[in-house]
């Protein structure tokens, strides 16, 4: 990924990078799994933005005459409780989903990234006071800070996403810290001092863009991470208000029909499951291709 | 190693600090004035005088100043008190004390046979890499890795209990020495599959990889060259140095079984420390969940303390790195 990048500037390494490009997606999708996976994370995605036309019916729609309907060739999934058609609420729920993911994971690896790259160039009682901040954070199991948090905020899409944010945000700041520490003893950032540059332009221009390829993979493997544990609010009924449509919830409100009508708690489970799945393999296969050291032993 | 062990003494109380402050500050951000939500949760709550209300502000301290509140909050810890709930007038010790034992027998049961069956798994997949039992503990720990703890309770409850009619109790429980043991027992079962699942899979994957990392060391190509029994290698070499990585999974697994107890305990209705907490979010008492996330964090800064401890001992580069 490294090289890739540099190969648009002058000094470009000798060897060609599409070749670099072809090598790194040659053994990302050596795995059949990573290939089957990012198949699954492309329905998805396309899913939750075409969730409007792709759903049968309104995914808000009470119709209390037609509750918990079993699959037929007009519901594929159902109804529920409320008679809200259950493929619906799943498609919208992919929204849900990947909002919450992509806007949790982006928010907290922005601020991890900062914080850890302070802590790590500035070092000192800098790097103390951030990093026993995200020691104490890091106490915390994930879901009881989440819903400390939550609590706080309210529920909704956005409290989730901001109370999920600072709950991982010591994840990315203790790998980012690290990696700027590891940098940080190249020769070239000796050179940067050596010619009087800003701390400031350093971190930003050499730091960052060097330290940054592990984050990658840690993004990734957190969508996951995350969408988990939104569903988990929103099965304890701390996550997006109730009209909205949420696999946690759509899993919690079906479970008092386990027995009778299973499909409405294994569906969105079984969605959750796959979503996590996808995003977990591509990360597997993200940190193959940029580390193949570490190829087949994780 | 004494000076480690004072320091990272130290380092943990200093955490709890933070930790306090964290739990204390945040519910202070609350919106809404927790007075209100009280009265309001009493009967003929609409007949309150503006006088009432300030006499319940300082009955329970919210008229001092936000510092003194929590010079007064952690006075009352060091005492053994948490304040009282505003829902039910309990002292959240008395609450606390009543629930942790039932999520401490079952968070830490789970964690012991999750890390040994881990243990077990990952070292099996990694000595017959390549084998069925590898696809299949590699298989297992994928699945273990993106199920959600509920998911785990619906599927035991619907295959277990309604398809194959085992006979588990699926609410409830006691503990062991409150009642009969046997049914215990059987009440526990349950629960600590579900929240053993992702630590078994976590640990299971840390496993696998730290025995292949350790297979390739020097030492242990050593040892098949002098010729040792495949059995004695593994024991004797490859498991001690591989266990190291993934103690420090231990303390990450404590963490991830209290967060998944707060889903466990809601399903399987057992009245630990994850539903006082489930129950106190959603009755807005913020007494008791300031009681209850400060009580869990603080026993996770413990574990990881013994753990990097012990981590220190067996591992000497830890201590003076």
């Amino acid at each position: 990924m490294d090289e890739v990048f540099r190969a648009g500037e002058p000094d470009a390494v000798i060897a060609p990078h599409v070749s670099e490009w072809r090598r790194f997606l040659k053994i990302f999708f050596q795995r059949k799994l990573v290939l089957f996976a990012v198949i699954v994370l492309v329905c998805v995605v396309v899913v939750a933005i075409f969730a409007p036309l792709l759903a049968p019916y309104d995914p808000y729609n009470n119709d209390m005459s037609k509750g918990t309907l079993k699959p037929s060739s007009q519901h594929w999934l159902g109804t529920d409780r409320l008679g809200r058609d259950v493929l619906s609420r799943l498609l919208y729920g992919a929204r849900t989903a990947l909002i919450c993911g992509f806007a949790t994971v982006g928010l907290a690896a922005i601020i991890g990234i900062i914080l850890g790259t302070l802590a790590g160039f500035l070092g000192g009682i800098v790097n103390a006071v951030i990093m026993r901040i995200m020691d104490a954070l890091m106490a915390f199991p994930m879901l009881v800070l989440a819903i400390l948090l939550a609590a706080v905020i309210g529920a909704g899409l956005w409290s989730i996403i901001i109370a999920l944010a600072v709950a991982t945000v010591p994840g990315y700041t203790r790998m980012m810290c690290g990696q700027t520490l590891s940098v940080k003893e190249n020769e070239y950032i000796m050179a940067q001092r050596a010619i009087g540059a800003k701390s400031f332009r350093t971190m930003l221009r050499h730091i960052v863009p060097n330290a940054i390829q592990p984050m990658i993979v840690l993004v990734t493997t957190m969508l996951g991470t995350v969408i988990l544990a939104e569903a988990g609010l929103s099965f304890i009924g701390l996550g997006i208000k109730p009209p909205g449509a949420a696999w946690g919830s759509m899993a919690a409100g079906g479970s008092s029909f386990l027995f009778t009508r299973p499909w409405l708690v294994f569906a969105p489970s079984l969605a959750i499951m796959v979503t996590v799945f996808a995003f977990n393999m591509i990360g597997d296969g993200l940190r193959d291709a940029l580390d193949p050291k570490l190829r087949g032993k994780l | 190693m004494t000076t480690y062990i004072i320091r990272r003494l130290l380092m943990g109380v200093l955490v709890l600090f933070l930790v306090s402050l964290i739990v204390f500050f945040s519910l202070r951000l609350m919106p809404g004035d927790p007075v209100l939500i009280y009265v309001a949760g009493q009967q003929g709550g609409s007949s309150v005088t503006p006088e009432m209300l300030v006499e319940l502000r300082h009955e329970y301290g919210l008229d001092k100043s936000i510092p003194v509140q929590y010079a007064n909050w952690v006075k009352g810890i060091f005492h053994g008190d948490l304040g009282n709930s505003i829902r039910s007038h309990e002292p959240v010790a008395k609450s606390i004390r009543r629930s942790i034992p039932i999520t401490l027998v079952l968070g830490f049961s789970a964690l012991i046979i999750s890390t040994i069956l881990g243990v077990f798994l990952g070292l099996v997949a990694a000595i017959r890499r390549g084998s069925w039992i590898d696809t299949v503990v590699t298989l297992l720990s994928y699945i273990g890795l993106v199920i959600p703890v509920f998911v785990v309770a619906y599927l035991l409850i619907y295959v277990l209990i309604l398809k194959l009619h085992v006979g588990l109790p699926v609410t409830g429980y006691h503990l062991p020495w409150t009642g009969s043991f046997k049914s215990s027992l059987l009440e526990s079962i349950l629960p600590i599959i579900c929240l053993g699942t992702v630590p078994i899979a976590i640990t299971a994957r840390q496993m696998r990889s730290s025995v292949l990392e350790v297979n390739n060391m020097d030492y242990v190509r050593t040892a098949w060259s002098k010729g040792l029994r495949e059995r004695t290698i593994v024991t004797r070499h490859v498991l001690k140095n591989s266990l190291i990585p993934v103690l420090t999974m231990v303390g990450m697994g404590i963490s991830m079984i209290f967060g998944g107890s707060v889903i466990e305990e809601t399903i399987f209705a057992i009245p630990g420390m994850g539903q006082l907490l489930v129950k106190a979010v959603l009755n807005r008492d913020y007494v008791v969940i300031q009681g209850c996330t400060l009580i869990l964090a603080a026993i996770i800064v413990f574990v990881n303390l013994i753990v990097d401890i012990s981590y220190g001992w067996l591992d000497p580069r830890i201590r003076y790195g």
